[in-house]
């Protein structure tokens, strides 16, 4: 390590941001002063029911949904579960789209449900990384229960035409209610009886399915995050992506879809998540989202200008770097691009001795060592998902930190390259 | 991180006897190999390498090359015998999910001295 320098450029705000000043004094007085359990009677309850449902109608405000669409969880991946799976334990079967390069927690949950018998569509992302609602309409069939897209991926920041998908959802669905068809269900699996069957005997049947879940996690700080401008039934929202505390999520779940939860246990979130709520964790999350909601057209114009400035700079100064992504249609925050013939994970801890925090596609990061899927589900060569590199600015970041980074980057992939033995062409 | 006995470019005409490459692009770890040996005393007299890879490839590979040239060169027996684990012991051990994708350079050495024999 250099030993001389401790200023620490991070650039990994889509891994974690780094909770903010306001968020950490707005949580302050639920950890010992108002430690109440929310479900108790008296003040000291009282006081924490009011502090979480404070948090909730504030969110709700800000999503444009009603207080009792919030279901608090413990992240991003649990929240992801419990749309899937809460949708899809009411059948025994039925079809799922999804896209090849969503999360982890959606791909692996999809994954999961082909093995319990559900038949599973995972869509091609194009070159660019963005999903064509044209694509969705032709994988859309009468028995498709849920539809799983991501707003902005991750990775290479892409953004989703959420909205133009969500219309092709709604169009079809019109269709199938026009001609109501009941064999497209397949039976629920808690028999005769249950609420869900009772759902199926509905003649506006062909109105409630498919539903549509995005997974919102990367996309509070920069975009619409207004659920009924949108139109998606379900939306996963994570706090420590949004510099807000970590172990605390929420899932959106429009009011009248039967969810079954995950866990089993008290009654919090109307059943839906059992066990006593986070209450500072709740707190934070409001107020994480509360500041995203007000800087987010500063912010995203601020960012938007370095992003590209910072991505011109690296494909014009270093040879043999590509963009991965669509160049404008991504999070104002996100750069990925692929340095070819130079590996990932050693161009990590080069840049992490320079001061220099940053993520990357390669496999030798991962622990199954499996490269990037979403750098392959572009169309790359696994070659390029090895030397994919993701630079995720923030708040704190400046055009001082971008030039450190050109100033030091250059020579280390040069490093690289020099006891390379490949050669790959672009 | 300091990367040692790795070869920049591309070697000279007659400054190694063969070399040897194993990996692919695929899996993310190349490395190839380089070898010079002294004909009488059969040690080897220069031994370079180039990796594209994760850091594990390329201190494994830098580890192997100081091993191997260490009191002016091992012999090519000797040399033969060095297994995976010797390379991560030299370099106080590996995490265990590293270990065999990406210690590559013994055998590249054992392609590289392969080709060696062969061309004799």
């Amino acid at each position: 390590m250099t030993k001389n320098k401790t200023k620490r450029i991070y650039m990994d705000h889509a891994a974690a941001a780094p909770m903010g000043k306001r968020v950490k004094k707005a949580m302050e007085p639920y950890w010992t002063e108002n430690f109440g359990n929310p479900n108790a009677l008296y003040k000291e309850g009282l006081i924490a029911r009011n502090a979480v449902e404070t948090a909730r109608e504030d969110i709700a405000k800000i999503l444009g949904a009603r207080a009792k669409e919030i279901i608090f969880t413990n992240g991003g991946t649990e929240s992801d579960n419990l749309a899937i799976f809460g949708v899809v334990k009411n059948f025994k079967s039925g079809h799922i789209i999804t896209t090849k390069f969503e999360h982890h927690a959606v791909l692996n949950s999809c994954k999961q449900l082909e093995k319990e018998g559900f038949k599973v569509t995972y869509l091609d992302v194009g070159k660019e990384g963005v999903v064509n609602p044209e694509d969705v309409k032709r994988a859309l069939r009468p028995e498709t229960i849920l539809v799983s897209i991501m707003y902005a991926n991750n990775e290479i920041g892409t953004v989703q035409p959420i909205r133009e998908i969500a219309k092709v959802i709604r169009d079809f669905k019109k269709k199938s209610e026009a001609k109501p068809n009941f064999s497209r269900f397949t039976l629920p699996r808690n028999g005769a009886g249950s609420d869900a069957s009772q759902n199926f005997a509905s003649p506006r049947l062909g109105a409630v399915f498919p539903l549509f879940h995005t997974d919102a996690c990367q996309a509070p700080c920069y975009l619409d995050i207004n659920v009924e401008r949108f139109g998606v039934d379900l939306m996963t929202i994570n706090g420590s992506k949004i510099y807000g505390p970590k172990g605390i999520g929420l899932l959106y779940a429009k009011n009248g879809i039967k969810l079954e939860p995950l866990l089993y246990g008290g009654e919090q979130e109307r059943k839906l998540r059992p066990g006593t709520e986070n209450v500072p964790a709740i707190v934070g999350l409001a107020e994480a989202l509360k500041i995203a909601d007000q800087d987010r057209e500063k912010e995203s114009a601020r960012l938007v200008k370095l992003r590209d400035y910072f991505i011109g700079r690296l494909l014009g100064e270093i040879p043999k770097t590509v963009l991965n992504g669509h160049p404008t249609q991504r999070l104002p925050n996100n750069i990925n691009v692929s340095i070819l013939d130079a590996e990932g994970e050693s161009i990590i801890l080069y840049l992490d001795e320079a001061g220099v925090a940053c993520s990357t596609g390669s496999a030798c990061t991962s622990e199954s060592l499996e490269p990037s899927h979403v750098i392959l589900a572009i169309g790359k060569p696994h070659a390029y998902a090895h030397g994919a590199m993701r630079f995720s600015l923030g708040r704190s970041t400046t055009k001082k930190d971008i030039d450190y980074v050109m100033k030091v980057l250059p020579d280390i992939i040069k490093k690289l390259r020099m006891f390379s033995p490949v050669n790959i062409s672009v | 991180m300091h990367p040692r006995g790795f070869l920049l470019g591309e070697p000279k005409e007659g400054e190694f006897d063969s070399y040897g490459e194993v990996g692919s692009l695929a899996c993310g770890d190349i490395i190839k190999v380089w070898i010079k040996v002294d004909k009488e005393t059969d040690k080897i007299k220069n031994f370079k390498w180039q990796t594209w890879g994760c850091a594990t490839a390329i201190a494994s590979a830098s580890a192997f090359a100081e091993m191997i040239m260490k009191n002016d060169g091992m012999k090519v027996e000797e040399a033969m015998d060095i297994k995976p684990k010797d390379i991560a012991d030299y370099l106080g051990g590996l995490p265990a999910r590293k270990f065999h994708c990406s210690i590559l350079a013994d055998k590249a050495f054992k392609k590289a001295v392969e080709n060696y024999r062969n061309n004799k």
